[in-house]
């Protein structure tokens, strides 16, 4: 679903990707690992059609990111560590805006559907100003799905929340890998990373310095393999 | 570093060469002015500065546009180049214009349409510059400043026009009207071929400034990337 | 952009995944910017930052003009006009400030970004919320101009006047505010690019507005006022051509 091929961004001439290789296919789960300033933002972004690599190429859906761009946002959901709603609006207005930006059919039931989906249906007249991060993060992903993408790309979401708000969210990310997307997702969190991922890649230093199947990987040693792939 | 080509080294000399020419003729060939005195001779090059001015813009306005459409870097070489050295031009056109003006009208500044649109031109291009400058991002810098070149362009006929507009109902107070060619005083055969060498000459400083310019923006650019490389 | 020939590969059957993209519909350029103008509307009706602060603004810059310039009557009624025009810039352009800043800095300009509809739907929607936005300042500021300067100012082809003016100064003003959110000294930048570069349409509003106040005759006029149209249609169209280059990272 995803192919990415020989990827290079560079800003000016500091070189953040220098050719990366990956593939998701579809249906599947890939969490992306990797320590700071590995460029894993810059990698999503690009695939978010929100930057243009400098080298390589992008498809998605056999789209090329180049010329295809449009189509592919269609398609796309994003949830990045910044929520993209506002808040001087209510959840419902913020849904109800973007069922606008992606003329989402029907949009009145589907918001009503991704709502209680994400457990804020309580919420819907609540100014996003008064949610905590944690509902603010499920708010983010219900904005996401909304136009029923099939490719999410999810950007730590897990930053910035407690243990209760992580669960509560590991719950929304099954949901939404269940519905058959393909899903990329970068995060620190090395064990829930891990388990919600039907495969795991670390990338260190702008290439991808690891790449396998979760099948294949001891959850228990995880953290020192980890630590040995980005140090060694 | 590698020394200049040869026919930028040719150009330099010839143009060289040329301004000492224009430098004789302007003092030498020229006749005196019946009414003004040798202070007219600021003329010659007060115009061909502005005429300078005018063509830089028009040249950043045009590779700008060239630059959005292809992506290749030599065209906004082209253009800052242009939009410095057409900076200097019409402030030293301007300058002259003044010196001009002093003893002839007693001011050294009217607000006739003429000279205010140039006044504008020169905060055109100081604002280029400036965007330039506060961008960091180079890429960005590029796209962004042709952008600006093409409206701050576009915009200096329209404002000509409203001030002359403006003019219909102010009518100028101060002077005989604009001391060029048309208006104070009658040009001999002489004059005018003092006129267009001064033309010729100032076209071919500009290219041959130009030249060096963009020159210097390459080799800095390499530097640029060479540091970048060493250091990562 | 909407002709595509080759189909996605059907996902899956699951029921909450779109089976083929190329059946899911795009909003059409205008509704999209309808929507982006929808919403910051709500979104101020509900802070009501923007347009309470300029209007204090502006009402702040009348006085000190009253007492800067010290006019007599006849004077104030040969610069009125002037003054008027001075005041809906400044507040115009600290409105232009925020039109992109606000997205940018709270990182919502990328939930536009990502969603499939032309980018000049963007610079529409933005263009018309902060024209609506200068507009509704500008209703509260000329009654108010109207009374301290005692001068009439509600003939309808001076309001027309006001608000191809002003629709002239945010077409220009949008487009560079995109450039001026991303320079380091923001706020500044925009002045600086803006101003001589609405000066056209600004001169030739001023003087349209002067001498409808001032009753002249109507031909004497019409060149300055076919300008302001000229003006507008002119960067509308370089807008929505360049516009792109600007967001496209």
């Amino acid at each position: 679903m995803i192919e990415i091929n020989s990827l290079g961004k560079s800003f000016g001439h500091r070189p953040v990707l220098r050719g990366v290789d990956l593939s998701v296919a579809k249906g599947e789960f890939v969490t992306l690992f990797g320590p700071n300033g590995a460029g894993k933002t810059t990698l999503l972004r690009i695939v978010a059609t929100l930057m243009r690599p400098t080298v390589g190429r992008v498809q998605v859906g056999g789209f090329d990111l180049a010329s295809h761009a449009h189509i592919i946002r269609s398609a796309l959901g994003v949830v990045s560590h910044q929520t993209l709603l506002y808040n001087d609006l209510t959840a419902e207005e913020n849904l109800r805006f973007y069922a606008r930006m992606y003329a989402v059919p029907e949009s009145g039931p589907r918001i009503d559907a991704v709502l209680e989906q994400v457990g804020l249906a309580r919420r819907r007249r609540e100014l996003v100003r008064t949610f905590s991060r944690g509902m603010q993060q499920r708010l983010a992903i219900a904005r996401a799905v909304l136009h029923k993408p099939a490719v999410m790309l999810f950007d730590e979401p897990h930053s910035g929340l407690d243990q209760d708000a992580a669960a509560m969210l590991d719950d929304v990310l099954k949901a939404v890998a269940a519905g058959g997307r393909t899903v990329l997702m970068t995060t620190h969190d090395l064990t829930r990373g891990l388990a919600l991922a039907d495969r795991v890649a670390v990338l260190r230093r702008g290439k991808i310095a690891f790449n396998q199947s979760t099948v294949e990987i001891d959850a228990a040693h995880f953290t020192e393999m980890y630590a040995g792939v980005v140090n060694g | 570093m590698e020394p200049a080509s040869r026919n930028l080294r040719t150009l330099t000399y010839i143009s060289a060469a040329l301004f000492l020419v224009s430098l004789y003729m302007v003092f030498f060939y020229a006749p005196l002015e019946v009414v003004m005195g040798q202070v007219q001779r600021v003329f010659y090059y007060h115009v061909s500065s502005l005429w300078v001015g005018m063509l830089a813009f028009l040249v950043t306005f045009i590779v700008g546009i060239i630059y959005l459409r292809t992506g290749n870097l030599k065209w906004d070489r082209i253009a800052v180049g242009s939009a410095e050295i057409g900076l200097v031009f019409t402030i030293m056109g301007t300058a002259g214009g003044a010196i001009w003006a002093r003893p002839i009208w007693n001011t050294w500044w009217t607000w006739d349409p003429r000279l205010t649109t140039t006044t504008i031109m020169l905060l055109l291009y100081v604002a280029y510059l400036m965007l330039r400058q506060g961008i960091d991002d180079p890429e960005r810098r590029r796209r962004f400043a042709s952008v600006y070149g093409i409206v701050a362009f576009v915009s200096v006929p329209l404002t000509f026009f409203a001030i002359r507009i403006w003019r219909t109902i102010h009518p100028v107070v101060i002077g005989t009207g604009d001391p060029e060619a048309e208006g104070g005083f009658n040009m001999t055969p002489r004059m005018v071929q003092t006129l267009l060498f001064s033309f010729f000459t100032f076209t071919l400083l500009y290219i041959t400034l130009l030249w060096h310019r963009v020159r210097l923006e390459r080799l800095s650019e390499h530097m640029a990337a060479l540091r970048a490389k060493f250091v990562s | 952009m909407d002709n595509i020939s080759e189909p996605l590969q059907s996902v899956s059957t699951l029921p909450d995944v779109s089976a083929a993209i190329v059946k899911t519909p795009t909003p059409g350029t205008l509704r999209a910017a309808f929507a982006i103008v929808w919403k910051d509307i709500a979104a101020e009706l509900r802070s009501k930052e923007i347009v309470t602060a300029l209007i204090v603004f502006s009402l702040l810059v009348i006085v000190i003009f009253n007492f800067a310039l010290q006019l007599d009557r006849t004077a104030r009624e040969n610069v009125a006009a002037g003054v008027l025009w001075v005041t809906f810039i400044f507040a115009a352009t600290l409105g232009l400030n925020r039109t992109f800043a606000s997205e940018i800095d709270r990182g919502s300009f990328d939930g536009l970004l990502l969603a499939p509809v032309d980018r000049s739907a963007i610079f529409f929607g933005k263009l018309i919320s902060t024209f609506v936005f200068i507009l509704l300042v500008e209703l509260v500021v000329i009654p108010v101009f109207s009374v301290l300067y005692g001068i009439a100012l509600f003939e309808p082809l001076f309001l027309l006047v006001v608000v191809l003016g002003t629709l002239g100064y945010a077409i220009v003003g949008t487009l560079l505010a995109a450039m001026a959110v991303h320079t380091r000294a923001r706020e500044v930048m925009l002045p600086v690019l803006l101003f001589p570069v609405s000066l056209p349409v600004v001169l030739a509003a001023v003087r349209v507005s002067q001498g409808l106040l001032a009753g002249v005759e109507w031909s004497r006029i019409s060149a300055a006022f076919s300008l302001v149209v000229t003006y507008n249609v002119i960067f509308l169209a370089i807008a929505y051509m360049t516009f792109d280059y600007l967001v496209e990272e």
